[in-house]
C-alpha cells in the first residue's frame, strides 16, 4: 500500500460535540491512575449500574496464584457474583473484562487480548471470549486488572473510564448510534483530546440486534492510524452482547495514557525483547511459506479445509464444494488491503486483522455507505459462506459487516442460518413459516434480510436469534418437524452453536468440540489434522492425552491476555525436523517463549509444566462452575449426530467409498449386502459407541468421575478444594 | 538519499566507529549500543549498518518511522511503542535493540563515525 493513500469512508463524526453536550452524568468516581508493576495493578473496578456505585477491589497474591488473571479472574468474580439459580438476565449477572498479566506488552505478537466472562444467555453457564482491540491494555494502563459490571441501568448509558484524569463516569448518551461501526467512531472522537490521541481511546459496544437475540457479541475498537478509522474486533461467542444490552449499556469508553514499550514495568524487559524479535524474524522469514497470515489471515485455511473434505458445506452435510475457491484465499488476497500493519494490538507482526476497505454496502439501513469491514476470518467465510451454500464473497463481506455492527456473533449466525436453510430444503420451513423469506441454499440476500429483521426485532429474525437449540423445540412444537431429526442436524452443544469445522471424520475433534467447558468452540482443542489427516493419535488414550494437553495449554492464553495464533500459525524453521511429530505439534520453542514472557513480565519463574498446572486450576474450576449452574455432567457433553457421522442418505452417498470401506475395516461387514439405511444405522451404532469410549478415556485423564465431575482428589491436586467448590462436587461423587 | 557507505575491504577491525556511535547517542563507549556493528568473519571484517532502504517504514504500526528531507529513515521516539517489529523486519538486521532501551535505534547517517575511522572505511554518500 502507498503510505500516503487516503481511504474514503462514510464518516459519522458530524455533530458529535452536540451529541456529547446532550450527555447527562449520572454518577462519577475518582481514582488514582496507576501503571501495572510486573504485569499487575493488583486491583479491579466493580461498577453496579443499578445502584450507580463504584468499588475498588484488591487482588491479592492468593488470587493471582490460583487464577493468574484474564479468564481466571473473570470466572472467579462471576462465581462470587451469582448464585446457582441466577439467570442470565438477572441483575446480579456480571460482565467481567480482564486483560491478564502479560497483556499490554508490545514486543511479542498477540499480546493485547481481553477476556470477557459472563453467564451466557444461550447456554446458561459461564462463557469466556478472547478479543483483540485496545480496551484491555488501556484499562490496565489506567490502573485496573479487571472491570466488572453488575446490575442494570434504567436507561441507555455509557461508562467512561479516563485513566489519565483518574475519573469514571456513568452518563446517558441518547443520540449516539447503537451500531458499532458508528458508535465506536463517535465515542472515540468525542473522548480523544486530538488526532494523535485517537489511538489512546477504545470503545466496547454491541449493536441493534443484540437485544433481540441470544447471540449478541461485543465489539472492541482500536484506532487505525493508517486508515484513519476505528476498527472492530469481536468477543463473539455465547451472547455476551445480549447481556450487555440487557444491562442497557450502549458503550464502554476507555481513555488511557500514550502507550510505551514498558508500561507493564516488567521484571526483565530484555528477556521479552529477545523473544519478540525472534518471533518477528520468524514471521519475516517463514510466513509467506507457511500460513500467509500477513496477507490473508485465517482465511488461508478455507482452501485447505475444502481439499481435505472438512469445510462445513450446507449445514455440515458435506465437506467440500466446487465453488469453494470463490471464497478461499485467492479472493481474500484481492479483497484485503495489502501491505498494511494489521495487528489488533501493537507488535502483532502476525497481523491477521485484515480489512476490506471502502466497501459499498448493498442492503439495510447503511445501503450505499462506504465502510471498512473487519474480516472476514475463516469462521465467517465458512459459517456465513459455504455452510449456507453462499459462495459469493460480496455477500459474505456484507454479512460480516452487519453481524459486527449489529452486535451478532458470526459463528452462531452462520450455524443458525445453515440449520434454517436445511430445514427449508427438507420442507420443515417454507415461505409461510418464515414470513416470506426464501431460505434456499445460497440466498445471500435472504440471509441479510434475516439479519436486518434481527436488528429491527421483527419477523422470523426473532426466532433465528433464539439459536439452534431453541429453534429445534419451536419447530417441533409447531409440528413442522420431528424433534429427533432436528436434534440430529442442529449443530449445537450445551446451547452454543458449533464453530466451523467438520468433525464427522475425526473422533478426537468430536471430543475437542463437545468435551469443552463452554460448548463446541475450537479454541480449546483443534486436533482434526493430528487425528484424521496425520493419524498421530490412534488410540483412545492418545486422543485423551491430546484432549487433556491442548485444552489445558490453550486455556493459558486466556489467563494471560494472549492470542493463540502466534503460537502455532507460525513455527520455527526447524520445528518439524528437530522434534518428533507429536512434540512438533506443541511447538516447544514457542512454549519456551511463553515461559520467558511470563517470567520476564511477572518475575515469577515458571516452567513449561507449570503452564499446564496454572491452566488446569482454572479449567477444573470452570467445570465445577458448569456443574454449579446445573450442567457440567456427561449428558451435556453429547454431540448431535451430524457432528459424528452421516445423518442422511445424501450425506452417506457423498462419501460412500469411505464409509463402505470403514464398514469392512472397522466392523467387518460386507457393504454390498446392506441398504444405505442399514449402513447408516450400523455406522451410527459404531460411532456413538466409540464416542462414549472416548468420553470415558478423557474423563479419566482429566480426573473426573464417569459422570464427568472432577473428583475431590482432582480439586485437591489443583489447589482449588475451597469449601464452596467442594460443596458443589460432593453431591456428585 | 543520504546514507553511510561502508568499504568493508578496508576495515581492520579497529571498531572506533562503534565507540563513537554509542558515545554520540548514548554517552557510553559500550559497543552494544552502537548503530554500526563490526563483526569478524573468517579473518575478514563485516560492517553492519542501516543502508536507509526504508523497508521498515510500512511495518511500523504507529507511523513512527519516516524519511526526513535528506532521505534518512528517522524514528520518532514520541510515537514509538517499542514493538520491535522494525527490528525483526529489517532486511539487513541493522535496526538495533538493547535491554536498557525501550525503543530501538538505528543509524541516522550523521557521519560522526566517518572521521574517527583510521582506515577511511566509512563515508557519507548519496544514492
Ligand atoms: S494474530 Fe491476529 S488476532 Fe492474534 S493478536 Fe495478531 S492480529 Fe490479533
Ligand atoms: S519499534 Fe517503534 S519504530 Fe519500530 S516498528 Fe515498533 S513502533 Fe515502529
Amino acid at each position: 500500500m502507498d503510505e500516503n493513500k487516503v481511504f474514503e469512508y462514510t464518516r459519522y463524526t458530524q455533530d458529535i460535540e452536540a451529541m456529547k453536550a446532550a450527555h447527562q452524568v449520572l454518577a462519577e468516581y475518582a481514582f488514582t491512575p496507576s501503571l501495572p508493576q510486573k504485569g499487575y495493578n493488583n486491583r479491579s473496578l466493580h461498577i453496579d449500574l443499578g445502584t450507580l456505585k463504584f468499588t475498588e477491589k484488591k487482588i491479592d497474591e492468593a488470587m493471582k496464584q490460583t487464577f493468574t488473571g484474564g479468564r481466571g479472574f473473570g470466572l472467579k468474580y462471576l462465581w462470587d457474583a451469582i448464585k446457582p439459580g441466577t439467570k442470565w438476565n438477572d441483575p446480579e449477572n456480571d460482565i467481567i473484562i480482564s486483560p491478564g498479566p502479560i497483556c499490554g506488552i508490545t514486543q511479542y505478537p498477540g499480546a493485547g487480548k481481553s477476556l470477557v466472562v459472563t453467564l451466557s444467555p444461550i447456554t446458561n453457564i459461564p462463557i469466556d471470549s478472547n478479543v483483540g482491540g485496545y480496551f484491555g491494555p488501556l484499562l490496565k494502563f489506567s490502573g485496573f486488572d479487571a472491570l466488572e459490571i453488575q446490575g442494570k441501568a434504567k436507561e441507555d448509558v455509557i461508562i467512561v473510564l479516563d485513566g489519565v484524569k483518574g475519573k469514571v463516569t456513568i452518563e446517558t448518551a441518547p443520540q449516539e448510534s447503537l451500531d458499532s461501526h458508528i458508535a465506536a467512531e463517535q465515542f472515540t472522537h468525542q473522548y480523544a483530546a486530538d488526532e494523535a490521541d485517537l489511538r489512546n481511546v477504545s470503545v466496547v459496544s454491541s449493536g441493534a440486534a443484540a437485544a433481540h437475540s441470544l447471540i449478541g457479541c461485543l465489539n472492541f475498537s482500536y484506532y487505525d492510524v493508517r486508515r484513519k478509522v476505528t476498527r472492530l474486533k469481536q468477543a463473539g461467542r455465547g451472547g455476551i452482547g445480549t447481556v450487555f444490552r440487557d444491562k442497557k449499556i450502549k458503550a464502554l469508553v476507555v481513555h488511557g495514557p500514550q502507550v510505551k514499550g514498558d508500561m507493564n514495568h516488567p521484571a526483565d524487559l530484555g528477556r521479552i525483547q529477545r523473544a519478540g524479535v525472534k518471533l518477528h524474524r520468524e514471521m519475516h522469514d517463514f510466513d509467506d511459506k507457511m500460513c500467509g497470515m500477513r496477507k490473508v489471515g485465517t482465511t488461508n485455511i478455507v482452501g485447505v479445509m475444502n481439499s481435505y473434505d472438512l469445510l462445513p458445506v450446507m449445514n455440515f452435510q458435506y465437506g467440500s464444494h466446487a465453488d469453494a475457491p470463490k471464497i478461499d484465499k485467492t479472493t481474500w488476497i484481492k479483497q484485503f488491503t495489502q501491505g498494511i500493519p494489521d495487528g489488533c494490538w501493537y507488535g502483532c507482526s502476525m497481523a491477521c486483522a485484515h480489512g476490506v476497505d471502502e466497501f459499498a454496502l448493498r442492503t439495510g439501513p447503511y445501503k450505499g455507505h462506504k465502510v471498512v469491514v473487519d474480516g472476514p476470518e475463516y469462521e465467517t467465510a465458512a459459517g456465513c459462506g459455504s455452510n449456507c451454500g453462499i459462495f459469493d464473497p460480496l455477500w459474505v463481506i456484507e454479512c460480516n459487516f452487519y453481524c459486527d455492527t449489529y452486535g451478532i456473533d458470526t459463528i452462531s449466525f452462520g450455524t443458525i442460518t445453515g440449520f434454517i436453510m436445511e430445514c427449508w430444503q427438507r420442507g420443515i420451513l417454507n415461505a409461510e413459516r418464515t414470513g416470506g423469506l426464501d431460505m434456499s441454499w445460497g440466498k445471500g440476500e435472504s440471509q441479510l434480510e434475516l439479519m436486518h429483521q434481527m436488528a429491527r426485532g421483527e419477523g422470523f429474525g426473532l426466532i433465528a436469534g433464539q439459536g439452534v437449540q431453541r429453534m429445534k423445540r419451536i419447530f417441533a412444537d409447531k409440528g413442522w418437524g420431528d424433534f429427533a431429526f432436528l436434534t440430529d442436524i442442529g449443530l449445537e452443544g450445551k446451547g452454543l452453536e458449533q464453530s466451523e469445522y467438520m468433525s464427522k471424520e475425526s473422533l478426537a475433534q468430536q471430543g475437542g468440540y463437545y468435551l469443552t467447558n463452554k460448548g463446541p468452540q475450537h479454541d480449546e482443542a483443534w486436533v482434526i489434522f493430528m487425528d484424521m489427516v496425520n493419524n498421530q493419535i490412534p488410540t483412545f488414550e492418545d486422543k485423551a492425552e491430546a484432549l487433556y494437553y491442548f485444552p489445558m495449554f490453550r486455556t493459558w492464553f486466556g489467563l494471560n491476555g494472549l492470542c493463540k495464533l502466534p503460537w502455532n500459525d507460525i513455527e520455527p524453521g526447524d520445528n518439524r525436523t528437530k522434534n518428533a511429530p507429536m512434540d512438533a505439534a506443541k511447538v516447544p520453542e514457542h512454549v519456551q517463549n511463553y515461559v520467558d514472557l511470563f517470567s520476564g513480565v511477572t518475575g515469577r519463574e515458571i516452567t513449561k509444566e507449570e503452564i499446564i498446572k496454572m491452566s488446569e486450576r482454572v479449567y477444573q474450576f470452570q467445570r465445577v462452575f458448569d456443574l454449579r449452574m446445573g450442567k457440567g455432567v456427561r449428558k451435556y457433553d453429547q454431540p448431535p449426530y451430524r457432528a459424528m457421522g452421516p445423518v442422511t442418505k445424501e450425506e452417506y452417498e457423498s462419501r460412500q467409498e469411505r464409509y463402505d470401506k470403514q464398514l469392512k475395516d472397522w466392523m467387518n461387514i460386507d457393504p454390498s449386502t446392506k441398504s444405505t439405511e442399514e449402513k447408516i444405522a450400523l455406522h451410527r451404532k459404531y460411532r456413538e459407541d466409540r464416542y462414549q469410549k472416548l468420553v470415558e478415556a478423557v474423563y479419566k485423564r482429566r480426573g473426573w468421575t464417569a459422570d464427568g465431575v472432577p473428583t475431590l482428589e482432582t480439586l485437591k491436586r489443583n489447589g482449588i478444594d475451597f469449601p464452596e467448590v467442594v460443596e458443589v462436587v460432593a453431591k456428585h461423587q | 538519499m543520504k546514507y553511510l557507505k561502508t568499504s568493508p575491504a578496508k576495515c581492520q577491525g579497529v571498531r572506533a566507529c562503534e565507540k563513537t556511535c554509542s558515545q554520540t547517542f548514548f554517552k557510553t563507549g559500550d559497543p552494544s549500543k552502537s548503530a554500526i556493528q563490526v563483526k569478524e568473519v573468517g579473518g575478514k571484517f563485516e560492517i553492519n549498518v542501516c543502508n536507509q532502504c526504508g523497508e521498515c517504514i510500512p511495518i511500523c504500526p504507529v507511523k513512527a518511522l519516516s524519511r526526513n528531507k535528506l532521505g534518512v529513515v528517522m524514528l520518532d521516539k514520541k510515537l514509538c511503542v517499542g514493538c520491535l517489529m522494525c527490528v525483526g523486519y529489517c532486511p539487513t538486521l541493522s535496526m538495533r535493540t538493547h535491554p536498557d532501551l525501550r525503543e530501538p535505534f538505528k543509524c541516522v547517517a550523521c557521519g560522526a563515525c566517518v572521521k574517527d575511522c583510521p582506515e577511511k572505511a566509512l563515508e557519507i554518500a548519496e544514492r
